[in-house]
């Protein structure tokens, strides 16, 4: 398995580390069901078999955050970008949606 | 019945004179009848030791196992074939050693040769630190009343002269030894608890996929598969690897990641190393199988996945691993690698629980553990699906615990399933 990374190009798995599902949220500790809210999100898993947006971390290149789209059931890599680009995007369309 | 249905050296030396004739199949091809009590799906060796023992200590009679592929397809004939019961946290030990002790009497049990061979599992230590946790663990297990020695390294050095004990960065100082762990025949597992299961009228019921459950107000009522439905009073899941695919037809969220393993087996090679031996400061385990070959194994790959095979980076690995602990190996040939897919907790150990629906169960987050687990497994989800009340020794495997804060942790790495 090898990861496009958009600052390095293509590289080896094992140059990455791997954090899990990327499209969690971390959720609001305020809000009245943060108890509920914060076990899901640090316990429960969608744990998808099919195309899944994942956080890699290229530890021994370039040291950014990725979110890459994978198919859990063949290993197929159908997008990389970098967290960063995700996370304004997210912020954006969260704006919008206001 | 076939004439030799139960195997001992006299139906052995009998059916040597009379050409083998009177042999019959293992168990019977069954077909799918519109209700039973209890439907087990997945046919692993959780499964079918659910199967099993449901029938034969709890005196269920109508039980149906349903698989997806056929008997021995999936994690019972992928795994390294290694059992022990060297746990360290009190949730832990009782359940593993009730499943150590049924290993003990399972060939009897079954009349079934499940090549139970109690070779010992030696871990070895590295450094002092590593040493305290072993000697911590061994007097847990002590405690317990199970088998543990605490080797230094000439002890070590006695059983296995040819380790590598002066490598630069971890050199052997001694090790965890319990003899009673080992190794057992995994196929042979899964075909003997089918074989068991099917003579006390179990129908196992091949190349049937659950596509679906049938639940009204809270209470399941069978199982939709690709052969059409089958009604159920009890639904058990027995179907680690893709727990969360089956879990999720019923509605179910799990607190489980699924992540592939890989093992590996050499070439056949003359007897060379005969019990279990785990390195330390890496991960590797290895011990060799009776047809010579040396099969071994290491770390999860670390990403989520359902392919049943992982990458490169492992087996380079998982081989360095190998040559940091016995350079020996260098020069025999890599047969075969493969993968299977574990269902990684939370916590890392298992799930043996009620759901939230009526009538379904659940048995699944083995991690990497769920082999040596599969006889205990077996009595305790059918002591719950029979008594709807949890074995004693499976306490702890509750399915709400990571809510209620009552983790076994016994790595320590909090919920991050790819480090467990």
């Amino acid at each position: 398995m090898r990861i496009n990374c958009p600052h390095c190009g293509l590289r080896s798995n094992d140059e990455f580390s791997y954090l899990g599902d990327a499209s969690v949220v971390r959720p609001d500790p305020a809000a009245p069901n943060a108890t509920e809210a914060f076990y899901a999100f640090g316990y429960e898993r969608a744990n998808i078999a099919g195309p899944m947006q994942e956080l890699w971390y290229h530890a021994a290149g370039c040291h950014a955050w990725l979110v890459v789209t994978r198919d859990t059931r063949n290993h197929e890599i159908l997008d990389v970008k970098s967290a960063q680009e995700v996370a304004l995007e997210r912020q954006k369309a969260a704006g919008t949606a206001q | 019945m076939p004439r030799s249905d139960r195997y001992s050296i006299f139906s052995v030396f009998l059916e040597g004179l009379r050409g083998q004739t009177g042999w019959g199949q293992a168990w019977r091809q069954a077909t799918p009848k519109p209700n039973y009590d209890v439907v087990i799906v997945g046919g692993g060796g959780h499964g079918l030791a659910t199967a099993y023992y449901l029938a034969k200590r709890y005196g269920v009679k109508n039980i149906a196992v349903v698989e997806k592929g056929w008997i021995g397809s999936g994690n019972v004939g992928r795994n390294t074939t290694i059992v022990r019961s060297n746990y360290l946290l009190p949730g832990n030990i009782p359940f593993y050693e009730t499943s150590m002790k049924l290993w003990e009497g399972l060939e009897q049990d079954l009349n079934y040769n499940a090549m139970v061979s109690q070779r010992g599992v030696l871990n070895l230590y590295h450094s002092d630190a590593q040493r305290d946790a072993y000697a911590r663990r061994g007097n847990a297990m002590r405690l317990h009343g199970i088998d543990s020695e605490l080797l230094d390294r000439d002890a070590v050095r006695s059983m296995y002269p040819w380790l590598n004990y002066d490598n630069a960065r971890f050199p052997i100082q001694g090790g965890l030894l319990q003899r009673r762990g080992g190794t057992v025949r995994h196929d042979a597992v899964a075909w003997g608890y089918a074989r068991g299961a099917d003579r006390l009228g179990v129908d196992i019921i091949e190349n049937t996929e659950v596509t679906g459950f049938r639940i009204s107000n809270g209470k399941i009522s069978g199982i939709e598969t690709t052969r059409g439905f089958i009604g159920a009073n009890k639904v058990g899941l027995a179907v680690a690897g893709n727990s969360s695919r089956v879990a999720g037809m019923a509605g179910l969220t799990l607190p489980i990641e699924s992540h592939v393993l890989q093992a590996f087996v050499s070439e056949g090679i003359k007897p060379f190393i005969d019990g279990v031996v785990t390195f330390g400061a890496g991960h590797f385990y290895v011990s060799q199988s009776d047809k010579g070959g040396l099969v071994f194994g290491g770390d999860i790959d670390g990403y989520n996945t359902y392919a049943q095979r992982g990458n490169l980076p492992v087996v380079e690995d998982v081989l360095e691993g190998g040559m940091a602990l016995m350079p020996r190996i260098g020069r025999v040939r890599l047969l075969r690698s493969w993968g299977g897919i574990m269902d990684m907790s939370m916590d890392g150990s298992p799930i043996i629980d009620r759901t939230p629906i009526d009538g379904l169960f659940f048995n699944g987050g083995w991690c990497y553990g769920g082999f040596k687990a599969t006889p205990a497994s077996g009595l305790c989800f059918a002591h719950l699906i029979a008594r709807n009340e949890t074995h004693e020794v499976a306490r702890a495997y509750r399915l709400d615990r990571f809510r209620t804060g009552h983790m076994i942790d016994e790595k320590g790495m909090g919920n991050q399933p790819n480090l467990h």
